[in-house]
């Protein structure tokens, strides 16, 4: 049972009872892995799924299913109402206005709609208006070292499309974004600053408010890769002050296969589309086609329809169950990991040390045995975690790996849980007779 | 034994930390200039990072090589790195169309879903790997070091 907004009388961390009951909500996480209970700890790669969110997307289907925004018949209407209700949600969840919140399949799917737009600006002939997002020659987009691949290759690939340059911010040693080195990035000729707001790797919580302002004072556009931050910290994309940021539904209990951009309403009317089609033309003849001011702009054919329901329905249990009491509770499963995974010998974990706050994950590598390896072992306990770069390359090049495993955490992970994925670790290297710290 | 001890046997555990036959010098990676009779292939697991350049040294006549000499240098998990240390133990003083015969078999006991059980005959220690094929996310950890060698063979006809 959840609480609504109103009946909120606790404040502070879920409490372990709190959280009992929210794991009674996803059916999945009841299940045995290998003879072992599962312990579900990559959700940084996607959530699991509460029955709400799961009955919302069946519920669509069972009685209101039909194409959105053509038709005149009740489903067609039903639906439609569905669907602009469901963005309504979506976008309050975030701080944002209806007309501020596009659909798209994922972050990816988001962060490429940007840059294709801007590039879309940057060459032939561009509208008045759509100038202001065009980058050429001469021209810098400015992304950090900590970025996922999907917040870095858009961009590589606009600046070759456009003849920009491309130019990072380095790290530090811990994880953190070098400051200084951002103060001196950013010039006359950067014009576009996307970066992540939380790193899925180190669980860095980058300085959104002060990084935007430095990017706005000098003209660039400001992106939020916000993947990793709308599942977990409440988001007011206003008081961020960004002009735009993305995030997918399915890091944050809504199905795969739905996402958003948030852009300011005045950008987006004046950006130009990345895909074209159906649904979002106002006229069109054989040369040419007029289009519909944003979100519809941007969303060209049949759309993610129920996928949009169920995103509403997991932001909404998001929302009742609270998310400064989540991110509190995941802040505290962090710190568990953290401080448990620097107890075992060998084992250096990525990012910041215990005690400095990060978001509700551990990536960390294991002296003498390669991350696949460790994965195997931990599934073989019935824990899940991530094995690889996690699509994060440059970053751990930067830190002297290849691999690391991660473990990230989530409204429904206990403490319990840690401890069992703490034990099984320290296992590990005993395990495949690794000896010394 | 459990089925996480039969990926991980002993011999496994062992030849991922003999690595016998990475001794390719770093300076050799690009592969140029290679003499006649030699192939070197570079494989990539992208999805873990597993990575390896395998060198196929062989000798005699075209048509009836032998393989002289097997050289790699890598990194990746064990079960990559015991691969490629098999590979390089069992391959060395055969003739390349046995080798490729062993590479046939291996492949097909590596995409059985644990059906097959490789034979020992044929593949030596490398059987010890038959364990990988009830773990479809490892398969690709097992073939590596076999896909550039098949490579780096074709290269030497």
């Amino acid at each position: 049972m959840l609480l609504t907004s109103a009946d909120h009388v606790h404040t502070g961390p879920l409490t372990d009872v709190e959280v009992r009951r929210i794991r009674n909500d996803f059916p999945i996480l009841g299940q045995e892995v290998n003879g072992n209970t599962l312990v579900y700890l990559d959700s940084g790669a996607t959530s699991q799924k509460p029955v709400s969110v799961l009955e919302a997307e069946q519920e669509f289907y069972e009685q209101r299913n039909s194409a959105v925004h053509r038709g005149a018949h009740t489903l067609a209407v039903a639906a439609t109402d569905v669907f602009e209700d469901a963005r309504a949600t979506v976008a309050a969840f975030i701080g944002a206005a209806e007309n501020e919140l596009v659909w798209t399949a994922n972050a990816t799917a988001g962060l490429n709609l940007i840059a294709y737009s801007f590039g879309n600006a940057s060459v032939g002939e561009v509208a008045p208006e759509a100038r202001q997002f065009a980058v050429g020659p001469g021209d810098e987009v400015l992304v950090t070292e900590m970025e996922h691949h999907a917040n870095l290759i858009p961009w590589q690939e606009l600046c070759r499309r456009t003849g920009a340059t491309l130019k990072f911010i380095p790290i530090m040693d811990d994880g953190q974004l070098d400051m200084e080195a951002a103060a001196a990035a950013f010039t006359a000729r950067t014009r576009v600053f996307s970066f992540t707001h939380v790193s899925n790797v180190t669980g860095v919580i980058n300085p959104v408010v002060e990084l935007a302002r430095m990017a706005h004072d000098v003209g660039a556009m400001v992106v939020l890769d916000a993947c990793q931050s709308a599942p977990h910290l409440g988001l007011d994309v206003k008081a961020l002050d960004v002009d735009f940021a993305v995030f997918s539904g399915h890091k944050m209990l809504a199905p795969t296969g739905i996402g958003a951009v948030y852009g300011r309403a005045e950008l987006l009317d004046a950006m130009p589309p990345f895909l074209t089609g159906g649904s979002m033309i106002t006229t069109v003849t054989m040369d040419r086609a007029g289009y519909l001011p944003s979100p519809q702009r941007f969303e060209a054919g049949t759309q993610a329809i129920s996928q949009a329901a169920a995103f509403a329905a997991a932001v909404n249990y998001l929302s009742e169950t609270g998310m400064d009491r989540i991110h509190a509770w995941e802040a505290a499963l962090g710190q568990r990991m953290v401080a448990g995974l620097e107890a075992i010998p060998g084992i250096r974990v990525l990012g910041p040390s215990a005690g400095t706050a990060r978001a509700g994950l551990a990536a960390f590598e294991v002296d003498g045995v390669h991350a696949h390896d460790v994965g195997q072992f931990l599934d073989a306990a019935g824990v899940a975690v991530r094995v690889g770069h996690h699509c994060a390359q440059p970053l751990h090049r930067r830190l002297g790996l290849s691999a690391s495993t991660r473990a990230s955490a989530y409204l429904y992970n206990t403490t319990e849980e840690v401890d069992a994925f703490l034990a099984a670790v320290a296992g590990v290297r005993p395990y495949f007779g690794i000896t010394g710290a | 034994m459990s089925a996480l001890d039969s990926l991980y046997q002993q011999i496994i555990l062992e030849q991922s930390k003999a690595r016998t036959g990475a001794d390719l010098p770093n300076d050799q990676l690009a592969g140029e200039h290679l003499p006649a009779g030699t192939g070197q292939c570079h494989q990539l697991n992208p999805v873990c990072g597993d990575e390896i350049t395998l060198r196929v040294e062989t000798s005699g006549d075209a048509g009836a090589r032998t393989i002289s000499g097997i050289h790699w240098a890598g990194d990746g998990c064990s079960i990559s790195m015991a691969s490629a240390s098999i590979l390089s133990e069992l391959v060395v003083g055969l003739g390349a169309g046995e080798v490729q015969i062993m590479i046939d078999s291996f492949r097909e006991v590596m995409r059985s879903r644990g059906k097959l059980q490789a034979d020992e005959e044929v593949l030596g220690d490398a059987a010890a790997l038959s364990g990988v094929s009830k773990f479809p996310a490892r398969v690709k950890c097992a073939m590596l070091a076999w896909v550039a060698a098949e490579d780096a063979l074709r290269q030497t006809a």
